[in-house]
């Protein structure tokens, strides 16, 4: 097993004394990951526990992953988000050695996933989108299973398995088969037997789709756990914006075939300019009034085109002042801040236009993700989006 | 420990984990047994005095007893095969459920040798089909049948349908993987289990008509039932012996290169 903690990951800086690296000239990876302002790419200092270089794959003439980098350092955890189609589960089954890529090299734990896949096999643990769990047998003896197909002795075994029993609060229905489970149960039986050969990379495609909101929280908490508690490197693939702003420390888009956008959450939002006041009139006179207070230059002439570019969300017209004439609404790009809301009322009070309603949107992941994936963000992509396929 | 080893002790886990699923289920058992014992019941007391009657200058004579005890002795052996054809449904049943509930992309994705997956499998359906195997000979002893079978023979006959059963294993282990789900698994092996039918199992091939005829003579199932039926009941094997050794391995071969390549190809489908 190589370095695990990021710090003793080499340097490049020629400092001969490591801990003078503190000062601050050198970003150690502990606070670059954390800190979501900078805008640099992760460095490249900190180890990587998965790198990949232009892979593609297609189905026949369906190309379903069309040239994919990555870089992803130990110890983090990387949210792959994208529609569904979008290629999420083959690039998942290329680097978990399930599928081999078309073209394009992967290495996993430092070993290549086509030339070296036994050797990535026993440092990865792989929860499916599917439950990969013996519904014929019990909990336990799932647990069991998987400590015997990892060659743990028999008594390394039963702890093992006892402790994630416990772990996962699965203790009381250790004994029964697991056809008896609820969706949440057997997802967290799923994860834990992914724990059993204590993996130092993790890959979880879908893991809380089709999951109540409470059993989702609790599954969020036991990823949480395993960056905290060991240090291992997640790999996460979901097409739920809130999980990925949740528990990612990087996040990629992924639409069509491509990474379209790669960055933290913030970066991501940042992208978008889509942060507006939305202020709602009790009747068309007052929409056309504020409409030619706050953008004299359309009052007349956009008319007609004014209902379609409502939405912050619907490109690059970032500056552009939206209004709605059927729902009476008036959007305003604004960053949200209290003296930018102050002169907009300012302004709307001096002019003695009464406003209904006033409310302030700021862009988050979702805005991001319609921006930048499906047939809006790039038309030729409609025709190639392949469904996945379930195995 | 060596790669060999961690095969033979991963295959084991694999055979553990089927003979946990046969034992907790025993449904699909009791399916394997029920059949034969169905046609063991028809063939024997509903069609036997007829069929024992045409046939009867054909089966051993020795005995001279009622035509009815005469036809068990001629028929028990083809029923008893029939039990390994059942249990092929069996396998290609429980490969096809493991393909498509995702378990089986887990093992993948572990390091784990390859091929215990199939041979956990084949291994345990093999043993799951000659216990059924035994409880039909039992239904059948029960029945009046008479073998004259001496220990060695016995163990021969054991031997044989031990053959079979692994060819119809394999086979029926790669129709489960190529299956793409249950109910089509457990279609594919249904020609298998007609076979029998088409052989010397109920009548001897010498009643049937021409084309037919050469069928039944030059298919594989007729020296695998009349090396069973020389050893228990004493009749002439012939080349019989080879012709039915000959045929299980072939079938092995096939079944498991099947079994194998279907098996790599699984997951890109």
């Amino acid at each position: 097993m190589t370095s695990t903690t990021p710090s003793s990951a080499p340097m490049p800086s020629s400092g001969t004394v490591p801990s003078s690296g503190t000062s601050g000239s050198v970003p150690s990876s502990a606070t670059a990951s954390v800190a979501p302002v900078t805008t640099a790419p992760v460095p490249e200092t900190t180890a990587a526990a998965i790198t990949a270089a232009g892979l593609t794959k297609s189905y026949g003439d369906k190309t379903v992953l069309d040239g994919i980098d990555l870089r992803i350092s130990e110890g983090t955890v990387f949210a792959l988000l994208g529609p569904n189609g979008a290629g999420k589960t083959t690039t998942v089954q290329i680097l978990s050695t399930l599928r081999t890529a078309d073209a394009g090299r992967a290495r996993v734990a430092g070993h290549d996933v086509r030339d070296a896949a036994d050797a990535v096999r026993a440092a990865i643990g792989v929860t499916g989108q599917f439950s990969a769990v013996d519904n014929l047998l019990t909990a336990r003896e799932n647990l069991l299973l998987m400590a015997d197909l990892h060659h743990l002795d028999r008594r390394e075994g039963r702890r093992r398995t006892a402790e994630l029993l416990r772990r996962f609060e699965l203790t009381e229905a250790a004994g029964k088969p697991v056809a008896t489970f609820s969706g949440g149960m057997r997802r967290k039986l799923d994860l834990a037997m992914t724990l059993v050969g204590n993996p130092r990379i993790i890959f979880l495609d879908e893991p809380t789709t089709g999951l109540d909101p409470r059993s989702r929280r609790t599954m969020w908490d036991i990823i949480r756990g395993l960056v905290a508690d060991e240090g291992v490197t997640i790999f996460l693939t979901t097409q739920y914006l809130e999980e990925a702003d949740q528990l990612a420390d990087r996040i990629a888009v992924l639409d069509g075939g491509k990474i379209v956008a790669e960055g933290t959450a913030e970066e991501l939002k940042r992208r978008i300019p889509g942060g507006h006041i939305r202020l709602r009139f009790a009747d068309a006179h007052g929409l056309e009034a504020a409409a030619a207070l706050f953008d004299p230059s359309s009052s007349s002439s956009s008319a007609s085109s004014a209902s379609a570019s409502s939405h912050s969300g619907s490109g690059s017209g970032s500056g552009s002042v939206g209004r709605d004439a059927e729902a009476l609404t008036l959007d305003l790009p604004s960053d949200g801040s209290v003296p930018a809301l102050r002169s907009v009322l300012d302004a709307l009070d001096d002019a003695a236009i009464e406003a209904e309603r006033l409310t302030v949107h700021m862009p988050d992941l979702d805005d991001v993700f319609l921006a930048l994936t499906g047939p809006a963000a790039d038309g030729r992509r409609d025709a190639n989006s392949p469904k996945e396929q379930a195995r | 420990m060596s790669t060999l080893s961690y095969a033979a002790r991963d295959s084991a886990t694999m055979l553990r984990r089927n003979l946990k699923h046969a034992l907790r289920y025993p449904s699909m058992t009791v399916s394997v047994v029920a059949m034969p014992v169905l046609m063991l019941l028809l063939f024997n007391y509903v069609f036997g005095g007829a069929l024992g009657a045409g046939i009867g200058g054909t089966s051993t004579g020795s005995t001279g007893s009622s035509g009815s005890t005469d036809y068990i002795d001629y028929v028990a052996p083809g029923i008893i095969l029939m039990a390994a054809t059942s249990g092929a449904v069996v396998t290609a049943v429980s490969v096809c459920v493991d393909m498509t509930e995702g378990i089986v992309n887990r093992f993948r994705t572990m390091a784990i040798s390859r091929a215990s997956f199939l041979t956990g499998h084949v291994v345990g359906s093999v043993i799951q089909t000659m216990v059924s195997i035994a409880l039909v000979v039992g239904v059948a002893l029960l029945m009046g049948f008479r073998p004259d079978a001496t220990p060695v023979e016995w163990l021969a006959a054991a031997g044989v349908l031990a053959l079979l059963t692994l060819a119809l294993s394999w086979l029926a282990a790669a129709m489960g993987l190529v299956a793409k789900n249950a109910e089509t698994a457990s279609n594919m092996p249904m020609p298998l289990t007609f076979l029998p039918f088409l052989g010397s199992a109920i009548v001897p091939p010498e009643s049937m008509p021409a084309g037919l005829r050469w069928f039944a003579e030059y298919q594989p199932f007729t020296p695998v039932i009349e090396t069973l039926r020389g050893l228990l009941m004493g009749t002439e094997i012939g080349t019989s012996g080879y012709l039915a050794v000959a045929w299980c391995l072939s079938l092995s071969l096939v079944g498991y290169l099947w079994a194998r390549t279907a098996f790599k190809r699984g997951v890109e489908r």
